[in-house]
């Protein structure tokens, strides 16, 4: 499904039609992080993916009235396609190489703070992922939140000195 | 050599999203609409998301997710800068290609 998808993203013609491919292998991916015990960044992802960032691609799609469909026939540059098959197909095989090869890592555990166990509650994961960034990462954290306001400070600078200049 | 199991491993979830970063970059190679390729870029960011996340449960390491966390707020804020961007490029041309924003004069 997740598959299904992420071909989707890439082949639909529509940009709509796109981002919602992109919904569901979003929606994919947080399935396979509940199932691997992240629960909360699959709630993190469900909705900051799925539903702020997708949402902004329709709004912008929207916006600018570019939903129509792309000429997906004519190939811009000659011999362009083939070459990208050829480069991701390659890199594609060297990852799975890469990861056949270094199988035997997890035969060796990790030193840091082991996961949660079922019988440490529901809300396990969760309180040890507000540990780790609370205590080892909190100038990251913080950073990252300067990060965040100088994005939408900048965005709202960009839009509006265009349109200034415009008129 | 180990060959891989039939139950979901963390081999699986490697190998996955070894596949979903080629399908990104696939996307980024061959499609010329800015918006679909900004969505290829998120596609291969959920690809190494998902590697982090399995890689942090077969380890033991609460330390993938913390990361995985900050990749997520970094690709918000990134897709916030890009939307604005192509918005601004927009109001002063009629088309959306790539190849047409080879030059910087506005």
């Amino acid at each position: 499904m997740i598959l299904v998808g992420a071909v989707g993203v890439i082949v639909r013609k529509h940009p709509v039609h796109a981002a919602l491919s992109l919904v569901l292998t979003l929606f994919g991916v947080a399935v396979l992080f509940v199932a691997q015990e992240a629960h909360f960044l699959a709630a993190v992802q469900v909705i900051v993916y799925a539903g702020a960032i997708v949402v902004l691609f329709l709004f912008v799609i929207m916006l600018l009235g570019v939903d129509r469909v792309e000429n997906l026939r004519t190939e811009p540059l000659s011999g362009q396609r083939p070459l990208a098959v050829l480069a991701s197909l390659g890199l594609v095989a060297v990852l799975i190489t890469a990861i056949l090869r270094g199988n035997q890592i997890f035969n060796e555990r990790g030193t840091g703070l082991n996961l949660p166990d079922a019988q440490d509650g529901p809300d396990a994961n969760t309180v040890q992922l507000a540990e780790s960034i609370f205590s080892q990462y909190v100038v990251a954290f913080e950073v990252t939140s300067v990060l965040l306001v100088i994005a939408v400070v900048g965005t709202v600078l960009l839009t509006r000195r265009t349109r200034a200049t415009a008129e | 050599m180990m060959a891989l199991s039939l139950v979901p491993t963390a081999s699986w979830y490697l190998v996955l999203s070894a596949v979903l970063f080629g399908i990104g970059t696939l996307g980024v190679l061959v499609r010329r609409n800015p918006l679909v390729m900004f969505m290829c870029i998120e596609l291969m960011l959920n690809a190494v998301n998902l590697s982090f996340v399995a890689l942090a449960r077969e380890l033991g390491d609460i330390n993938g997710q913390t990361i995985v966390f900050f990749v997520m707020v970094v690709a918000a804020a990134e897709v916030v800068v890009g939307l604005g961007i192509i918005v601004s490029i927009m109001r002063n041309r009629s088309t959306l290609t790539a190849d047409d924003l080879a030059g910087l004069k506005g």
